[in-house]
């Protein structure tokens, strides 16, 4: 478990977000806690990766705040968020598609590379033993996302199911305190799923990582995750154990009402 | 049985291992590729290591004689193991590791397994899994941590806290370790390899330290073996060849082993290796052929067409030098200039560059593939072995590698033929017997003699021929000989077939079940657009159908030459709608055939090759490895095969 400040690691106090006339959430609050896996789910639009992107920086709330790790950082930007220890995947993946596994995995690293650039060029004293140093802890990561025989293999050329492992490994490549991962199961065979379930519920017992995963399939979530939120048309219609939430009326109306029309 | 002389201080692997560390303790014993790099261990470490495991499982009341089941990939960790437990006076039993729940529950209740190390999680569910129902295993260790945090069973424990506790444990006892190394004896029991028995249920062979370690050494001084070879430990360590190849006789005679980073990293890891010393059943052969040939098809036709030629060339040459017959004066003019173009660069692309000798073992390889691989320039050598001899028996010899035989035997092995025609030996390296099974054992030995329970003979020169399995030579209803996996192998010459069953014992034909390769077939289908969607659909293509029915024509073509064997051609033949499966028990984990369970399981599709149907309608039944079952449902063509004088009008 990291340590810092008591408390839940990240807050979402009445958060909510215009695009225009539209509202993408409306007042929603949420708290993750240090060291489980919290899911976000709802039907499509309901707001899911708004959210997400909330969080990560990438768009400002109109009101409400955002506290994470005891301080209020509400409007930082992206890269701001990303050294503050909170890594993300994307819902479509984005790896860079000509470079190799473990390069994408090393960009992942990038946050936490400091130097200058002639030492680099000439890969000599703390440039190569920070080089080093990187490379030994991408290739833990490559060891336990058992991506070994695709070390070398260039991104674009991977399957999907492949590629979004890959992804997953570059977010941890950056030891994340906070790890948000945007519909990390779709598109993928049953097979792939429980593999990545896998990997969900691993990373957060061996590295202590705290996981907020966004999905829109309601059962994988239900397996592996602490406390569920589900959010409908922008506002927050229930959150707790999965157990209950499963039998929140409101939860099923959001279902089943998608459903059948 | 002659007792050949092995001195008290030799006389066990824990010694030996001890030995090499005094003698060369800074030279590398083990190599694993882990995050990446290839970590190296020398033997210092290989008995340091083993010694506080030994401690360890000491701590937790290992006493001589009890069991260990050792289930995982190669891992330094659990060859390391291995030691430990014979230096206790313990007997390792190594179990397959893709092995399902009941079959390991079947070796450890058999073996009455105390403790077990495994590798991983993967293993220790299974364990936990069957504990219930297993009184006799009291505890478990395992190596990879990972996912393993929630599990609080009081009789589980990482490998890290073993080896602590045997370190605590030294303190009291410093001289404990070399106290029980030193009363190992040679005729004490060294492993037990659980056969994986292509009838029934497997057996246990018991081998001592005497068997292994002379065999290791006689075959050894048999092939010029040195202390500088270096091997890729890659075949599970349950077979009793990765046993001999990567245990006793890298201690023997003191050479590296390297083990993979992965199962899927491994002709990766065999480039990086290159190693001189290359062990690989057919299975992995054919798997290496299908890759080249896949690259081949794939390249641009001028390259296309200039590998074909040399590989065309490489194979009349070799094919000439095998039969001894001369080779004509043009051929060997062009041959240095392929080696330069096409053999050497491909042999290096294959991280064989630097083997020295290369065998096959554990089945009959097809002769085409067996010349494809000589032809490379590369040393592949037929052994013939078993389990039950601790693996060797005979060995090609250099400059004497012939085609249709496998070899002469190594010192200290006698062959004799029965009068059924059965192979039978006798030699140091002859088991034990089977673990709790004299039934078994009294009727494989007889007299110190082993029954192979294949059919042979051994011609002019002293070479050893093996026609087939004794009980699978049969005969057509009409009396014609019928040796089942001598077309199997010549079907499976193709980089289409990935397994073939024949049938044709008292029937008025010979028919086929084929598997197809779905790596080879499947690009073979992409190239000419064909789509599919899974490998049954794949299977049931006509033009697949079309592709394979050329290579049956091409197997019988090739019967016309053998004057034994030539009335048994492929009438018909069907290609199967699912893979030959271990989990299925179709065929063993070492990917031999169960004939009789393959009959039993297709009697609806066998029925169908000998009547007048075009297609016939089944649902199989498959299991996967986490002992849940599904159903496959598909129609099956049949094919009918002319007879090779007609289809050449």
């Amino acid at each position: 478990m990291t340590g810092g400040a008591p408390g839940p690691l990240l807050e979402v106090e009445g958060v909510s977000v215009r695009f225009g006339a539209l509202v993408a959430l409306s007042r929603v609050s949420l708290a993750i806690d240090r060291g489980e896996i919290r899911a976000i789910i709802g039907p499509n639009g309901a707001g899911k990766t708004t959210l997400l992107n909330v969080i990560s920086g990438f768009y400002h709330p109109y009101e409400g705040r955002i506290v994470f790790d005891g301080r209020d950082r509400t409007n930082l930007k992206p890269p701001d968020v990303a050294r503050l220890g909170i890594a993300r995947t994307f819902q479509n993946v984005a790896l860079f598609k000509g470079m190799s596994v473990l390069d994408n995995l090393m960009t992942g690293r990038l946050l936490r590379m400091k130097g200058s650039f002639l030492l680099e060029a000439l890969y000599w004293g703390p440039a190569r033993r920070q080089e080093l140093e990187h490379r030994a802890s991408v290739e833990r990561i490559i060891d336990f996302l058992e991506i070994q025989a695709i070390r070398k293999t260039p991104a674009g050329r991977l399957p999907y199911g492949l590629q979004k492992r890959v992804e997953l490994g570059r977010a941890l490549a950056a030891e994340p305190q906070l790890l948000l991962l945007d519909e990390p199961m779709a598109g993928m065979n049953v097979e792939e799923k429980e593999d990545m379930c896998r990997f969900i519920l691993d990373v957060n017992e061996e590295f202590g990582t705290t996981i907020a995963l966004i999905e829109h399939d309601m059962g994988v979530v239900m397996d592996i995750s602490d406390r569920v939120a589900v959010l409908n048309y922008g506002r927050k219609i229930a959150d707790g154990q999965p157990e209950h939430v499963r039998k929140d009326p409101a939860v099923l109306d959001a279902y089943l009402g998608m459903s059948h029309d | 049985m002659d007792r050949q002389p092995l001195g008290p201080d030799r006389d066990t692997f824990p010694k030996l291992v001890i030995r090499n560390a005094e003698r060369f303790g800074q030279r590398v014993a083990i190599r694993e590729k882990d995050y990446g790099i290839w970590q190296a261990y020398t033997w210092r470490d290989y008995v340091d290591q083993a010694r506080l495991i030994a401690l360890g499982l000491a701590s937790l009341g290992f006493a001589r004689g009890d069991k260990i089941a050792i289930i995982g990939d190669n891992r330094p960790q659990l060859y390391w193991t291995v030691m430990a437990a014979q230096a206790l006076g313990g007997v390792p039993v190594p179990i397959y590791q893709d092995s399902i729940e009941r079959e390991v529950q079947y070796v450890i209740d058999h073996a009455e397994a105390r403790f077990a190390l495994v590798e991983d999680q993967e293993q220790v569910d299974k364990l936990l899994h069957i504990k219930g129902q297993s009184p006799r295993l009291e505890y478990i260790v395992y190596d990879d941590s990972r996912g393993m945090r929630s599990y609080s069973e009081p009789f589980l424990s990482s490998l890290a806290e073993l080896v602590e506790r045997g370190r605590k444990f030294e303190v009291g006892h410093p001289t404990y370790f070399d106290d029980e190394v030193a009363r190992g004896r040679a005729d004490d029991v060294a492993i037990i390899c659980y056969t994986s028995g292509t009838t029934g249920v497997s057996k246990g062979a018991v081998l001592s330290h005497r068997n292994l370690i002379l065999t290791a050494e006689n075959a050894a001084a048999f092939e010029g073996v040195r202390s500088d070879e270096e091997i890729l430990s890659y075949l599970p360590m349950a077979w009793v060849g990765d046993h001999v190849f990567s245990y006793a006789q890298s201690i023997v005679s003191g050479f590296a082993i390297n083990c993979p980073e992965s199962a899927a990293t491994v002709l990766h890891d065999l480039k990086e290796i290159g190693p001189t010393y290359f062990f690989a059943p057919p299975r992995i052969w054919e798997t290496i052929l299908t890759n080249v040939m896949v690259r081949v098809e794939d390249c641009a036709w001028p390259k296309r067409k200039l590998v074909h030629f040399f590989f065309g060339l490489a194979q009349e040459i070799e094919r000439a030098r095998l039969s001894q017959e001369p080779v004509p004066a043009w051929r060997r003019l062009l041959h240095p200039l392929g080696r330069l173009l096409v053999h050497g660069p491909l042999r290096d692309n294959l991280g064989m560059r630097r083997v020295r000798r290369a065998y096959t073992a554990g089945e009959a390889i097809g002769p085409e593939i067996f010349v494809f691989f000589r032809a490379l320039g590369i040393n592949v050598k037929q052994i013939y072995g078993m389990t039950e001899a601790s693996v060797f028996i005979t060995i090609q010899k250099d400059g004497d590698v012939r085609l249709d035989t496998v070899g002469t035997p190594i010192p200290g092995v006698e062959l004799k033929i029965s009068p059924a025609g059965e192979v039978l030996y006798r030699s140091p390296g002859v088991f034990q017997g089977y673990y709790k099974d004299p039934e078994a054992t009294r009727q494989a030995v007889e007299d110190g003699w082993v029954r192979s329970g294949d059919a042979g003979f051994i011609d002019h020169a002293g070479h050893l021929r093996i026609v087939d399995r004794a009980k699978d030579v049969g005969r057509l209803a009409d009396g014609t000989l019928f040796a089942p996996k001598y077309l199997e192998n010549k079907l499976k010459f193709s980089p289409y077939v990935k397994e073939a069953v024949c049938i044709g014992a008292h029937r008025p034909h010979v028919t086929a079940l084929i598997n197809i390769d779905l790596t080879a077939v499947g690009n073979w289908a992409e190239r000419r657009k064909i789509a599919y969607t899974s490998y049954t659909d794949l299977s049931q293509k006509p033009e697949v159908y079309d592709l394979i029915q050329r290579e049956v024509e091409r197997v019988n073509r090739s019967l016309i030459e053998d004057e034994v064997l030539r009335g048994a051609r492929i009438r018909k033949f069907l290609i199967l709608h699912k893979e030959l499966d271990p989990d299925d028990e179709e065929i063993t984990r070492t990917r031999k055939v169960r004939r009789g369970y393959i009959a039993q399981k297709y009697a609806a599709l066998i029925e169908a090759l000998y009547g007048d149907r075009e297609h016939v309608a089944v649902e199989a039944k498959v299991t996967y490895e986490d002992g849940r079952t599904g159903t496959i449902r598909a129609d099956v063509r049949i094919r009918e095969v002319a007879a090779a004088g007609q289809e050449a009008g």
